[in-house]
Protein backbone atom coordinates (compact mmCIF):
# COMPACT_ATOMS: atom_id res chain seq x y z
CA UNK A 1 0.00 0.00 0.00
CA UNK A 2 3.04 2.37 0.49
CA UNK A 3 3.78 2.96 -2.51
CA UNK A 4 -0.07 4.36 -3.12
CA UNK A 5 0.64 6.62 0.21
CA UNK A 6 0.30 10.25 -2.10
CA UNK A 7 -2.96 8.95 -4.12
CA UNK A 8 -4.10 8.31 -0.56
CA UNK A 9 -3.03 11.70 1.21
CA UNK A 10 -4.88 13.42 -2.06
CA UNK A 11 -8.17 10.88 -1.22
CA UNK A 12 -8.07 11.97 2.07
CA UNK A 13 -7.56 15.58 1.72
CA UNK A 14 -10.36 16.40 -0.46
CA UNK A 15 -12.12 19.14 0.23
CA UNK A 16 -15.18 20.61 -1.29
CA UNK A 17 -15.91 24.58 -0.68
CA UNK A 18 -19.55 25.09 1.08
CA UNK A 19 -22.08 27.70 1.68
CA UNK A 20 -24.45 26.66 4.44
CA UNK A 21 -27.69 29.26 4.24
CA UNK A 22 -30.69 28.53 6.53
CA UNK A 23 -34.37 27.76 4.71
CA UNK A 24 -35.93 30.73 3.92
CA UNK A 25 -38.84 29.38 5.88
CA UNK A 26 -37.33 28.95 9.47
CA UNK A 27 -37.78 31.64 12.27
CA UNK A 28 -34.73 33.30 13.09
CA UNK A 29 -34.97 36.43 15.98
CA UNK A 30 -31.65 38.09 13.50
CA UNK A 31 -30.58 37.79 10.17
CA UNK A 32 -28.78 34.24 9.68
CA UNK A 33 -25.66 34.72 7.40
CA UNK A 34 -24.29 32.02 5.44
CA UNK A 35 -21.51 29.83 6.87
CA UNK A 36 -18.90 28.87 5.00
CA UNK A 37 -17.10 25.17 5.11
CA UNK A 38 -14.19 23.16 3.21
CA UNK A 39 -15.94 19.48 3.76
CA UNK A 40 -13.39 16.56 4.01
CA UNK A 41 -15.43 14.38 0.51
CA UNK A 42 -14.59 11.29 2.65
CA UNK A 43 -16.75 12.59 6.35
CA UNK A 44 -19.89 12.87 6.47
CA UNK A 45 -22.21 15.92 6.86
CA UNK A 46 -23.42 15.14 10.54
CA UNK A 47 -19.56 14.15 11.93
CA UNK A 48 -18.32 17.60 10.56
CA UNK A 49 -21.22 20.53 10.66
CA UNK A 50 -21.29 21.10 14.58
CA UNK A 51 -19.94 24.60 13.93
CA UNK A 52 -23.01 24.79 11.33
CA UNK A 53 -25.50 23.98 13.70
CA UNK A 54 -24.32 26.31 16.58
CA UNK A 55 -24.13 29.33 13.86
CA UNK A 56 -27.74 28.91 13.20
CA UNK A 57 -29.17 27.94 16.41
CA UNK A 58 -27.72 31.83 17.80
CA UNK A 59 -30.09 33.45 15.80
CA UNK A 60 -33.00 30.80 16.74
CA UNK A 61 -35.28 30.23 19.59
CA UNK A 62 -34.72 27.50 21.17
CA UNK A 63 -38.25 25.94 20.51
CA UNK A 64 -38.05 26.18 16.81
CA UNK A 65 -35.00 24.07 16.64
CA UNK A 66 -35.56 20.24 15.95
CA UNK A 67 -32.95 17.64 14.93
CA UNK A 68 -30.80 19.84 11.45
CA UNK A 69 -30.81 18.36 8.40
CA UNK A 70 -29.46 19.49 4.75
CA UNK A 71 -30.83 19.75 1.00
CA UNK A 72 -29.36 20.63 -2.11
CA UNK A 73 -31.84 21.91 -4.56
CA UNK A 74 -34.71 19.67 -2.89
CA UNK A 75 -32.89 17.38 -2.56
CA UNK A 76 -32.59 16.30 1.03
CA UNK A 77 -28.96 15.07 1.53
CA UNK A 78 -28.51 11.37 3.32
CA UNK A 79 -25.95 12.10 6.22
CA UNK A 80 -24.99 8.43 6.09
CA UNK A 81 -23.42 9.01 2.24
CA UNK A 82 -20.19 10.28 2.19
CA UNK A 83 -20.19 14.28 1.31
CA UNK A 84 -18.05 13.13 -1.58
CA UNK A 85 -20.57 10.72 -2.73
CA UNK A 86 -23.22 13.11 -2.34
CA UNK A 87 -21.67 16.27 -3.97
CA UNK A 88 -21.12 14.12 -7.34
CA UNK A 89 -24.41 12.26 -7.26
CA UNK A 90 -26.51 15.54 -6.98
CA UNK A 91 -24.07 18.41 -7.52
CA UNK A 92 -20.90 17.72 -10.01
CA UNK A 93 -22.11 20.71 -12.36
CA UNK A 94 -22.75 22.76 -9.64
CA UNK A 95 -20.49 26.73 -9.36
CA UNK A 96 -18.61 26.28 -6.14
CA UNK A 97 -18.94 26.68 -3.61
CA UNK A 98 -21.98 24.02 -3.01
CA UNK A 99 -24.73 25.96 -1.90
CA UNK A 100 -26.41 23.87 1.06
CA UNK A 101 -29.70 24.24 2.76
CA UNK A 102 -29.97 23.89 6.50
CA UNK A 103 -33.50 23.32 7.69
CA UNK A 104 -34.34 22.40 11.70
CA UNK A 105 -38.10 21.38 10.68
CA UNK A 106 -40.19 19.15 9.04
CA UNK A 107 -37.37 16.40 8.73
CA UNK A 108 -38.14 14.31 6.09
CA UNK A 109 -38.73 10.80 7.45
CA UNK A 110 -39.44 8.78 4.19
CA UNK A 111 -35.59 10.29 3.14
CA UNK A 112 -33.25 10.19 5.58
CA UNK A 113 -31.87 8.49 8.95
CA UNK A 114 -32.22 10.11 11.97
CA UNK A 115 -28.88 11.36 13.30
CA UNK A 116 -28.95 12.17 17.23
CA UNK A 117 -25.85 11.34 18.43
CA UNK A 118 -22.22 10.84 16.84
CA UNK A 119 -22.66 7.06 17.98
CA UNK A 120 -25.07 6.50 15.33
CA UNK A 121 -22.46 7.88 13.23
CA UNK A 122 -19.95 5.52 14.60
CA UNK A 123 -22.18 2.07 14.16
CA UNK A 124 -23.22 3.07 10.57
CA UNK A 125 -19.10 4.03 9.64
CA UNK A 126 -18.24 0.66 11.57
CA UNK A 127 -20.80 -1.47 9.68
CA UNK A 128 -19.77 -0.46 5.94
CA UNK A 129 -16.15 -1.38 7.43
CA UNK A 130 -17.43 -4.62 8.58
CA UNK A 131 -19.25 -5.30 5.53
CA UNK A 132 -16.51 -4.54 3.37
CA UNK A 133 -14.14 -6.72 5.05
CA UNK A 134 -16.61 -9.41 5.22
CA UNK A 135 -16.53 -9.26 1.28
CA UNK A 136 -12.69 -9.04 0.88
CA UNK A 137 -11.37 -11.49 3.77
CA UNK A 138 -14.37 -13.56 5.22
CA UNK A 139 -14.52 -10.80 7.74
CA UNK A 140 -10.80 -12.67 9.34
CA UNK A 141 -9.27 -9.07 9.53
CA UNK A 142 -11.46 -7.27 11.11
CA UNK A 143 -12.59 -9.70 13.76
CA UNK A 144 -9.01 -10.03 14.87
CA UNK A 145 -8.79 -6.41 15.19
CA UNK A 146 -9.00 -5.38 19.02
CA UNK A 147 -11.80 -3.18 20.20
CA UNK A 148 -9.18 -0.23 21.00
CA UNK A 149 -7.84 -0.40 16.48
CA UNK A 150 -12.28 -0.08 15.65
CA UNK A 151 -12.17 2.83 17.60
CA UNK A 152 -8.60 4.10 16.52
CA UNK A 153 -10.37 4.07 12.96
CA UNK A 154 -13.43 5.94 13.95
CA UNK A 155 -11.22 8.72 16.06
CA UNK A 156 -8.96 9.02 12.71
CA UNK A 157 -12.22 9.56 10.71
CA UNK A 158 -13.48 11.52 13.22
CA UNK A 159 -10.57 13.98 13.84
CA UNK A 160 -9.12 14.03 10.70
CA UNK A 161 -5.80 12.00 11.29
CA UNK A 162 -4.61 10.02 8.17
CA UNK A 163 -1.80 8.57 9.67
CA UNK A 164 -4.04 7.63 13.07
CA UNK A 165 -6.64 5.89 10.39
CA UNK A 166 -4.20 4.80 8.07
CA UNK A 167 -2.40 2.54 10.59
CA UNK A 168 -5.29 0.32 11.35
CA UNK A 169 -6.83 0.49 7.93
CA UNK A 170 -3.40 -0.66 5.94
CA UNK A 171 -4.32 -4.03 7.43
CA UNK A 172 -7.15 -4.15 6.27
CA UNK A 173 -6.45 -3.32 2.39
CA UNK A 174 -3.67 -5.97 2.75
CA UNK A 175 -3.97 -9.84 1.38
CA UNK A 176 -1.75 -12.65 0.86
CA UNK A 177 0.56 -12.36 -2.06
CA UNK A 178 -0.55 -15.48 -3.18
CA UNK A 179 -4.50 -14.37 -3.47
CA UNK A 180 -3.45 -11.49 -6.07
CA UNK A 181 -5.98 -9.17 -4.46
CA UNK A 182 -8.83 -9.63 -1.98
CA UNK A 183 -11.72 -12.13 -2.51
CA UNK A 184 -14.30 -9.97 -3.82
CA UNK A 185 -14.03 -6.34 -4.42
CA UNK A 186 -16.34 -4.04 -1.94
CA UNK A 187 -17.79 -1.65 -4.20
CA UNK A 188 -21.31 0.53 -4.68
CA UNK A 189 -22.44 1.77 -8.12
CA UNK A 190 -24.64 5.20 -6.83
CA UNK A 191 -26.54 6.21 -9.80
CA UNK A 192 -28.15 9.76 -10.00
CA UNK A 193 -31.27 8.24 -12.21
CA UNK A 194 -32.60 5.68 -10.34
CA UNK A 195 -34.48 5.62 -6.78
CA UNK A 196 -32.79 1.94 -6.09
CA UNK A 197 -30.21 2.89 -3.31
CA UNK A 198 -26.89 1.49 -5.39
CA UNK A 199 -26.20 -1.64 -6.93
CA UNK A 200 -23.65 -3.82 -4.81
CA UNK A 201 -22.81 -7.15 -6.34
CA UNK A 202 -20.21 -9.86 -6.03
CA UNK A 203 -17.10 -9.16 -8.12
CA UNK A 204 -13.25 -10.89 -8.27
CA UNK A 205 -10.21 -8.99 -8.78
CA UNK A 206 -9.71 -11.55 -11.25
CA UNK A 207 -10.99 -13.08 -14.07
CA UNK A 208 -11.23 -17.25 -13.94
CA UNK A 209 -8.38 -17.18 -16.86
CA UNK A 210 -5.81 -15.14 -14.25
CA UNK A 211 -5.96 -11.65 -15.79
CA UNK A 212 -6.96 -8.61 -13.50
CA UNK A 213 -10.32 -7.42 -13.69
CA UNK A 214 -10.16 -3.25 -15.10
CA UNK A 215 -12.56 -1.07 -13.72
CA UNK A 216 -14.48 -1.36 -17.11
CA UNK A 217 -15.14 -5.04 -16.55
CA UNK A 218 -16.05 -4.47 -13.66
CA UNK A 219 -18.85 -1.95 -15.32
CA UNK A 220 -19.64 -3.86 -18.22
CA UNK A 221 -20.46 -6.64 -15.82
CA UNK A 222 -22.40 -5.13 -13.52
CA UNK A 223 -24.17 -1.76 -15.12
CA UNK A 224 -23.77 -2.27 -18.59
CA UNK A 225 -26.63 0.11 -19.31
CA UNK A 226 -23.55 2.93 -17.93
CA UNK A 227 -21.57 1.36 -20.80
CA UNK A 228 -21.75 2.28 -24.58
CA UNK A 229 -20.60 -0.81 -25.72
CA UNK A 230 -17.48 1.27 -28.22
CA UNK A 231 -16.28 3.72 -26.41
CA UNK A 232 -17.12 3.22 -22.74
CA UNK A 233 -17.94 6.24 -21.47
CA UNK A 234 -19.37 7.37 -17.98
CA UNK A 235 -23.31 8.98 -17.24
CA UNK A 236 -25.02 9.86 -13.90
CA UNK A 237 -22.58 7.20 -12.65
CA UNK A 238 -20.89 7.71 -9.24
CA UNK A 239 -18.15 4.95 -7.77
CA UNK A 240 -17.44 4.30 -4.63
CA UNK A 241 -14.76 2.17 -3.53
CA UNK A 242 -13.98 1.16 -0.03
CA UNK B 1 -45.57 -9.77 2.89
CA UNK B 2 -46.45 -13.15 1.57
CA UNK B 3 -47.31 -16.03 4.31
CA UNK B 4 -44.28 -18.16 4.84
CA UNK B 5 -44.31 -21.43 2.72
CA UNK B 6 -42.16 -23.75 5.23
CA UNK B 7 -42.54 -23.69 8.81
CA UNK B 8 -39.11 -25.23 9.08
CA UNK B 9 -36.52 -25.08 6.23
CA UNK B 10 -36.81 -29.07 5.36
CA UNK B 11 -34.59 -29.39 2.50
CA UNK B 12 -31.62 -27.84 3.71
CA UNK B 13 -28.54 -29.90 4.77
CA UNK B 14 -27.77 -27.57 8.19
CA UNK B 15 -31.27 -28.71 9.63
CA UNK B 16 -30.02 -32.59 10.99
CA UNK B 17 -27.67 -31.13 12.52
CA UNK B 18 -28.84 -29.65 15.59
CA UNK B 19 -31.81 -27.76 16.33
CA UNK B 20 -31.26 -24.36 18.09
CA UNK B 21 -28.59 -21.89 18.60
CA UNK B 22 -25.74 -23.82 17.90
CA UNK B 23 -27.51 -24.62 14.65
CA UNK B 24 -27.24 -20.93 13.96
CA UNK B 25 -23.67 -21.15 14.78
CA UNK B 26 -22.47 -23.35 12.25
CA UNK B 27 -24.68 -21.51 9.83
CA UNK B 28 -22.49 -18.71 10.02
CA UNK B 29 -19.52 -20.33 10.81
CA UNK B 30 -20.10 -21.86 7.19
CA UNK B 31 -22.02 -18.69 5.83
CA UNK B 32 -18.41 -17.34 4.12
CA UNK B 33 -17.40 -20.64 2.12
CA UNK B 34 -20.93 -21.24 1.17
CA UNK B 35 -21.17 -18.13 -0.18
CA UNK B 36 -18.22 -18.84 -2.21
CA UNK B 37 -19.41 -21.96 -3.05
CA UNK B 38 -22.60 -20.88 -4.13
CA UNK B 39 -21.65 -17.50 -6.12
CA UNK B 40 -21.73 -18.86 -9.47
CA UNK B 41 -24.95 -19.89 -8.12
CA UNK B 42 -26.92 -16.76 -8.40
CA UNK B 43 -28.13 -16.82 -12.34
CA UNK B 44 -31.19 -14.45 -11.02
CA UNK B 45 -28.38 -11.80 -10.60
CA UNK B 46 -28.92 -10.09 -13.44
CA UNK B 47 -32.40 -10.11 -13.13
CA UNK B 48 -32.91 -7.39 -10.24
CA UNK B 49 -31.40 -4.71 -12.35
CA UNK B 50 -34.34 -4.84 -14.39
CA UNK B 51 -36.07 -2.46 -12.41
CA UNK B 52 -39.82 -3.03 -11.61
CA UNK B 53 -40.45 -5.20 -8.52
CA UNK B 54 -43.17 -7.27 -9.85
CA UNK B 55 -45.35 -9.40 -7.42
CA UNK B 56 -44.18 -13.17 -8.79
CA UNK B 57 -42.13 -15.71 -7.05
CA UNK B 58 -39.06 -14.70 -8.84
CA UNK B 59 -39.06 -11.35 -7.30
CA UNK B 60 -38.13 -12.90 -3.71
CA UNK B 61 -35.95 -13.87 -2.22
CA UNK B 62 -36.05 -16.69 0.87
CA UNK B 63 -35.13 -15.18 4.13
CA UNK B 64 -34.11 -17.10 7.35
CA UNK B 65 -34.70 -14.83 10.41
CA UNK B 66 -32.98 -15.93 13.98
CA UNK B 67 -33.31 -14.21 17.00
CA UNK B 68 -30.55 -13.60 19.01
CA UNK B 69 -30.43 -13.51 23.16
CA UNK B 70 -33.61 -13.12 24.50
CA UNK B 71 -35.24 -11.74 21.80
CA UNK B 72 -38.88 -14.13 21.17
CA UNK B 73 -38.23 -16.07 18.45
CA UNK B 74 -40.40 -16.13 15.67
CA UNK B 75 -42.34 -19.29 14.99
CA UNK B 76 -42.16 -18.79 11.47
CA UNK B 77 -38.34 -18.13 10.22
CA UNK B 78 -38.44 -18.39 6.70
CA UNK B 79 -40.00 -15.94 4.74
CA UNK B 80 -40.06 -15.26 0.98
CA UNK B 81 -39.65 -11.43 0.97
CA UNK B 82 -39.18 -8.74 -2.03
CA UNK B 83 -35.69 -7.87 -2.91
CA UNK B 84 -36.51 -4.76 -3.05
CA UNK B 85 -37.76 -4.11 0.60
CA UNK B 86 -35.28 -2.58 2.69
CA UNK B 87 -33.88 -3.47 6.12
CA UNK B 88 -36.32 -0.72 7.74
CA UNK B 89 -38.98 -2.77 5.86
CA UNK B 90 -38.10 -5.89 7.68
CA UNK B 91 -37.56 -4.29 11.29
CA UNK B 92 -41.02 -2.84 10.76
CA UNK B 93 -42.54 -6.36 9.67
CA UNK B 94 -40.78 -8.10 12.74
CA UNK B 95 -41.80 -5.60 15.56
CA UNK B 96 -45.52 -5.64 13.92
CA UNK B 97 -45.17 -9.79 14.10
CA UNK B 98 -43.59 -9.65 17.39
CA UNK B 99 -45.98 -7.05 18.85
CA UNK B 100 -43.17 -4.87 19.88
CA UNK B 101 -43.46 -1.45 20.47
CA UNK B 102 -42.88 1.05 18.07
CA UNK B 103 -40.58 2.76 19.95
CA UNK B 104 -38.31 -0.78 20.82
CA UNK B 105 -35.52 -0.81 19.10
CA UNK B 106 -34.16 -4.01 16.76
CA UNK B 107 -31.37 -4.65 15.22
CA UNK B 108 -30.47 -6.92 12.15
CA UNK B 109 -27.41 -8.61 11.31
CA UNK B 110 -25.55 -10.04 8.53
CA UNK B 111 -23.15 -12.49 8.75
CA UNK B 112 -23.56 -12.24 12.48
CA UNK B 113 -21.01 -9.19 11.88
CA UNK B 114 -22.62 -6.12 10.36
CA UNK B 115 -25.56 -4.33 10.57
CA UNK B 116 -26.79 -2.97 7.36
CA UNK B 117 -27.96 0.86 7.07
CA UNK B 118 -31.66 0.71 6.93
CA UNK B 119 -32.11 2.15 3.46
CA UNK B 120 -30.39 -1.27 2.18
CA UNK B 121 -32.13 -3.46 -0.12
CA UNK B 122 -32.53 -7.50 0.83
CA UNK B 123 -32.45 -8.38 -2.80
CA UNK B 124 -28.43 -6.99 -2.77
CA UNK B 125 -27.38 -8.44 0.56
CA UNK B 126 -29.26 -11.70 -0.63
CA UNK B 127 -26.39 -11.30 -3.70
CA UNK B 128 -23.56 -10.47 -1.71
CA UNK B 129 -24.03 -12.64 1.34
CA UNK B 130 -26.91 -15.11 0.88
CA UNK B 131 -25.69 -18.83 0.07
CA UNK B 132 -27.61 -22.20 0.00
CA UNK B 133 -30.46 -20.29 -2.06
CA UNK B 134 -31.27 -17.77 1.17
CA UNK B 135 -30.16 -15.18 3.18
CA UNK B 136 -30.05 -15.32 7.09
CA UNK B 137 -30.55 -12.46 9.44
CA UNK B 138 -30.00 -12.39 12.46
CA UNK B 139 -32.18 -10.04 14.85
CA UNK B 140 -32.00 -8.61 17.79
CA UNK B 141 -33.23 -6.01 20.60
CA UNK B 142 -30.61 -4.93 21.25
CA UNK B 143 -26.57 -4.07 19.89
CA UNK B 144 -25.37 -7.89 19.66
CA UNK B 145 -22.27 -7.29 17.61
CA UNK B 146 -20.46 -4.26 17.62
Amino acid sequence: MTDDKDVLRDVWFGRIPTCFTLYQDEITEREAEPYYLLLPRISYLTLVTDKVKKHFQKVMRQEEVSEIWFEYEGTPLKWHYPIGLLFDLHASNTALPWSITVHFKNFPEKDLLHCHSKDVIEAHFMACIKEADALKHKSQVINEMQKKDHKQLWMGLQNDKFEQFWAINRKLMEYPPEDNGFRYIPFRIYQATTERPFIQKLFRPIASGGQLHTLGDLLKDVCPSAVAPEEMWLSNLRIDLR
Amino acid sequence: MAEAEEQQQQPQPAAPQSGGRSDGGEEAAEGGAAAGAAEPGPPAAGSPGTEEPAGDAKKKIDVLLKAVGDTPIMKTKKWAVERTRTIQGLVDFIKKFLKLMASEQLFIYVNQSFAPSPDQEVGTLYECFGSDGKLVLHYCKTQAWG
